[in-house]
């Protein structure tokens, strides 16, 4: 029986509450056992006793290997944590061969200013000056599409989480987003429900939204891609790892109360062998609370300000199987804890299910016992609950008891990290070649290709109408992109920064950027230009390119075609970053991202972190001067293929472009010097949607249009005016050169045999982009255009 | 008395003297989240900020004080319905009602917690439109004889971000009539009402003038580089929400 007490740890199971408050009321909730619980001796005593195993999601060589690292059969609760721990989402079993990659593929540069690599919660990046970064990007795919507010809200609230587990304050959250065809009936409650998840749950944590991405295609109809990223910024000396050291320490729950939601499988366990008594389906979405996770959010900060935790770990999937599963491992010896000191929301929560349960907000801590009195003191401070749940052991055992017996007895590591690992079998796919070879040039869909002055206009117009390329201000003006008062550039600008030291200036850039139809047609070479458009969108707002964090969204590895577009683009991801010479400091993968036998595009989301020395200097997208030259940096030929053009059109075939990683590093270097040294007011990078797209966006950021003749690129690239302005060749950026800085420029990127035209000036009175050959685009008409279409289908 | 770690520390920068002298407490309570760029704001205008915690018991020793913005207790009753009743609101309360009029500031979540406590008139229900919106705003300056507009002229025009879910003010007519015949309407938002606020009131006052509480957030347009013109760059300035705590600190320092 455990009642609650306050502040009782020394009989090892107490529980403790926060003093009275607006906002705590919990009443006595007395546990009442309604169950037979399934003990380590019961287990043993009965070997043949049928379990849920397969209900759970193992497979029968899976419950084999459990039987023998145990030697007998696992009681209910053991079942339940290994289930979820090497489940396809927490082992990575699938992919783990392939992601050894990242740590393998290391050069000495791309280590110099790593401190903490993969492996932990959040890679760890030096920024000088004593500060240090964590970022991460994580999916919630399936969750937001069941229920996108609670799906998406909860996705910001774990990688939060994640984030503070590293010792970090979050200071800003970006979200790629990909659904659905725009004009399908189910699209508009994904994306309504997502995006209001998004905000709600952002906007009420005091972090900056400062960009992400939006994708409409109708591969993601049934599997919609919620990613979420944060990055969190610290001083060197507060960083925390997640690991139970200190053989006597206190193990802590703290945050909300763990409650049904987001059990999935557990309910298995629960009505198949337990008990009949209670309602067997639970939730399998977990329900946000973003203040609970603000008020934990600073609680946590003043934990690690005042050095009170040894080791901490947020609890995510799999609730508190991971948490003591990977703090013990991750530690120097083992870990005992009472399972009924745990604070429910629900007192009829099963062993397994309260092992399983994901209830958000909520943070495992390891505290020695001389800083116990200052950690509850934190805890009544902001009114966090807590539990003392046990102690660190020098036993290499993990054994969670209920009301002391024993019901989980194992080696931590066998649950946390010696999960099966499954080389499946994967091959080129059979479709893969004639895909490749259907061209769009000359194709049905290319029947008609603009090329008389006003056909071209009506293209770009219809271009940046486009739901990929239209304004995503529907989205990002519910976002609060102003809070902390350190966001220096946000959406749309092409990466968001923010100030880390208000002395020095010191900040980081930061860019997500995947493109799915690229890596449909080539994996290997789609994921390189996932990477290099992000290090590009980096390197264009002035910072250099440091880390790299993916989130691997494919379809099932089952099916051989789609396990070999997850090898090629972790093989692809990991070489490119051996030349641009930025490691992966973590990530995600999410797979099984299909509906029925149909996968979604490859979608690797590649994120970027950068770091400016001053964030004053970070260069926006948009023309603003008057009489500045614009300069096309690169050069372009005729890539169509995989185009937002082809895609208008629905075509998708061919080759994607060419990736030139070299030359994506000298056209950073250009960027970044251009940056420090003030020879560029403006930059904007091509991507999707080529020249065409960003002309008109630098041209509608600050409502400065300009005057462009291109007859220089189309003689020197021997390309077709339609071809210059909607293919999407990689490696270029338009930038805008004050007038008395033209030479110094123009001399740096000779000097580095980069190809560099002056195709036009700004020209602020004219309210038009004026391109030589199409015509007249007036700024008003681009902007109802390109700002029209998500009202329009959105409301 | 909180302490604030790492970034946005209220205390890394002394301002100078005189102004240094004025002493402007920004209120945390749990689910705030402007509070380090009130803090920040009343650096950058020259007085030094007193971090204030919501169940200290007493004020302590300040000159004025800012609610700022946030989701107080998370404002899943009413905005700002429960921090009303902190302990330190109730001293709040009084000082600001006392002969020395403690002059008080509430931005976005502090203006809900002023009207909850009736320090102001009227309320915020869901905006018309009822998504959280996030944009650049212009407002007119209607009376610049409160507390925290003395810097501004009558009629000025200044943009501001304002970003909230629960910001459409009502009151009813006669209210409403009241505060327009007394000059008591601080700030209407021009050329767009961005939430359905009844006659574009963006900011109010009490009849004394030392309590001012709007739905904008002045505190984010204080710093070159980081507000609406180097964000969105929708005209104005970066700085036009820096008058707010150049007034009040005119205001101690002068004895306006």
């Amino acid at each position: 029986m455990t009642g609650i007490s306050t502040g009782s740890i020394t009989d090892g199971g107490g529980t403790a509450t926060a003093a009275a408050s607006p906002t705590a009321a919990p009443g006595a909730i007395t546990q009442v056992k309604k169950f037979n619980i399934d003990t380590v001796e019961h287990a043993a005593k009965t070997p043949d006793t049928e379990l849920p195993w397969a209900e759970l999601g193992l497979k029968q060589n899976e419950f084999d290997e459990i039987v023998k690292v145990l030697g007998r059969r696992p009681t209910g609760a053991e079942l339940a944590m290994y289930s979820v721990m090497w489940s396809e989402h927490c082992s990575y079993k699938s992919s783990k061969n392939h992601l050894r990659q990242f740590g393998q593929k290391v050069t000495e540069e791309m280590k110099k200013d790593m401190l903490v690599g993969i492996g932990e919660n959040a890679g760890v990046t030096n920024l000088g000056d004593g500060w240090a970064v964590t970022f991460k990007i994580e999916s919630h795919n399936s969750p937001s599409f069941v229920e996108p507010y609670q799906g998406a809200a909860t996705g910001i609230g774990g990688i939060v989480r994640d984030i503070i587990s590293m010792g970090a304050r979050p200071v800003a959250v970006m979200d790629p987003l990909r659904f659905g065809a725009i004009d399908h009936p189910d699209t508009a409650r994904v994306m309504h429900g997502a995006v209001a998840g998004i905000g709600g749950y952002g906007n009420s944590l005091g972090l900056p939204n400062i960009g992400g991405e939006m994708v409409f295609d109708s591969v993601y109809q049934g599997n919609p891609l919620v990613n979420a990223l944060a990055v969190g910024v610290m001083r060197h000396e507060d960083i925390r790892l997640a690991n139970a050291s200190g053989k006597g320490n206190k193990v802590v729950l703290f945050g909300a109360r763990t409650g049904g939601d987001g059990i999935g499988g557990a309910s298995v366990l629960a009505s198949e062998s337990f008990d009949d008594t209670k309602p067997s389906k639970r939730p399998a979405v977990q329900v946000g609370d973003p203040f609970a996770e603000k008020v934990l959010i600073e609680c946590c900060l003043e934990l690690f300000k005042g050095s009170l935790v040894e080791g901490i770990q947020d609890l995510g999937a799999a609730g508190i199987s991971c948490a003591t599963s990977e703090l013990a491992s991750n530690g120097d010896g083992g870990m005992q804890v009472e399972l009924t000191s745990v604070l429910l929301r629900d007192p009829t929560l099963t062993p397994g299910e309260i092992l399983m349960s994901e209830s958000q907000e909520r943070m495992m801590a390891v505290v020695t016992p001389e800083n116990v009195e200052a950690f509850e003191a934190v805890m009544d401070k902001w009114a966090v609950e807590y539990s003392w749940l046990g102690e660190v052991t020098d036993t290499g055992r993990l054994i969670i008891t209920w009301e002391g017996d024993v019901i989980v007895d194992v080696d931590p590591r066998t649950v946390a990290h010696d999960g099966p690992v499954y080389d499946r079998p994967f091959a080129r796919p059979e479709w893969q070649d004639a895909v490749q070879a259907d061209t769009f040039t000359g194709s049905v869909q290319d029947a008609g290709r603009p090329a008389a002055p006003a056909e071209l206009a009506k293209a770009v117009t219809e271009l940046v109408a486009s739901p990929n390329m239209c304004s995503k201000s529907w989205i990002t003006n519910q976002y609060d992109r102003y809070v902390g008062g350190n966001t220096s550039m946000a959406f749309p600008d092409d990466a968001g920064v923010v100030r880390v030291d208000e002395e020095s200036g010191l900040g980081v850039a930061l860019a997500t950027d995947a493109n799915g139809r690229y890596t449909y047609l080539d994996p290997y070479h789609g994921a390189q230009l996932a990477l290099a458009e992000a290090y590009r969108n980096v390197a264009t707002s002035g910072a250099i390119p440091m880390a790299v964090s993916d989130c691997l969204n494919f379809g099932s590895p089952e099916d051989p075609d789609v396990m070999w577009q997850l090898a090629e683009a972790i093989r692809g991801l990991s070489d490119a970053c051996m030349v641009l010479g930025i490691p992966v400091t973590g990530g995600n993968v999410s797979l099984y991202n299909q509906t029925g036998s149909t996968p979604i595009h490859p979608s690797p989301v590649v994120a970027v972190l950068g770091k400016l020395d001053d964030v004053a200097r970070r260069t926006p997208s948009g023309w603003r001067e008057d009489g500045q030259a614009i300069y096309l940096l690169g050069t372009t030929s005729a890539e169509l293929d995989g185009s937002e053009w082809a895609n208008m059109r629905g075509h998708l075939g061919g080759q994607p472009p060419k990736v030139d990683l070299e030359a994506e590093r000298t056209l950073g270097e250009i960027l970044i010097n251009a940056s420090r040294d003030g020879m560029i007011d403006s930059a904007h990078d091509l991507s999707e949607g080529g020249l065409a797209a960003a002309l008109v966006e630098s041209a509608l950021r600050y409502g400065v249009g300009a005057r462009v003749a291109l007859q220089d690129v189309l003689d020197r690239d021997g390309v077709d005016l339609f071809t210059a302005l909607f293919s999407e060749s990689q490696g270029r950026a338009v930038v805008g050169v004050p007038r008395s800085e033209e030479v110094r420029f123009t001399d740096m990127c000779t000097a580095r045999g980069f190809a560099h035209t002056r195709i036009g000036v700004v020209d602020a009175a004219s309210g038009t982009l004026e391109i030589n050959g199409v015509e007249s685009l007036s700024l008003d008409a681009l902007r109802e255009a390109h700002e029209g279409t998500l009202p329009k289908y959105f409301g | 008395m909180t302490e604030l770690p790492l970034i946005g520390e209220a205390s890394t920068v002394a301002a100078e003297p005189p102004l240094a002298g004025a002493r402007i407490g920004v209120v945390t309570f749990p689910g705030t989240l402007d509070d380090r760029d009130a803090a920040r704001a009343v650096r950058l205008a020259g007085g030094t900020a007193v971090e204030l915690w919501h169940a200290d018991k007493e004020l302590g020793d300040v000159d004025a004080v800012i609610l700022p913005g946030g989701f107080s207790y998370g404002d899943y009753l009413r905005a700002g319905a429960i921090a009303r009743f902190a302990p330190l609101m109730s001293k709040i309360i009084d000082a600001a009602n006392s002969d020395a009029k403690l002059p008080v500031l509430g931005i976005c979540n502090g203006f809900q917690i002023l009207t909850e406590s009736h320090l102001l008139p009227g309320s915020m229900i869901k905006n018309d439109h009822l998504k959280f919106l996030c944009r650049d705003q212009v407002l007119r300056v209607e009376n610049s004889n409160t507390a925290w507009t003395v810097d501004y002229q009558a009629g000025q025009e200044i943009t501001i971000p304002l970003k909230n879910q629960d910001g459409q003010y009502i009151a009813d007519e006669k209210t409403l009539d009241a505060l327009e015949a007394e000059g008591r309407v601080v700030f209407r938002y021009v050329g767009f009402n961005p939430n359905g606020s009844r006659r574009d009131v963006a900011g109010i006052s009490n009849a004394a003038g030392n309590v001012v509480g709007l739905m904008p957030h002045p505190e984010h347009a204080v710093e070159a580089g980081f507000g609406p013109e180097s964000l969105d760059g929708v005209g104005g300035s970066d700085t036009d929400g820096l008058g707010f705590f150049t007034s009040v600190l005119t205001k101690i320092v002068g004895g306006k």
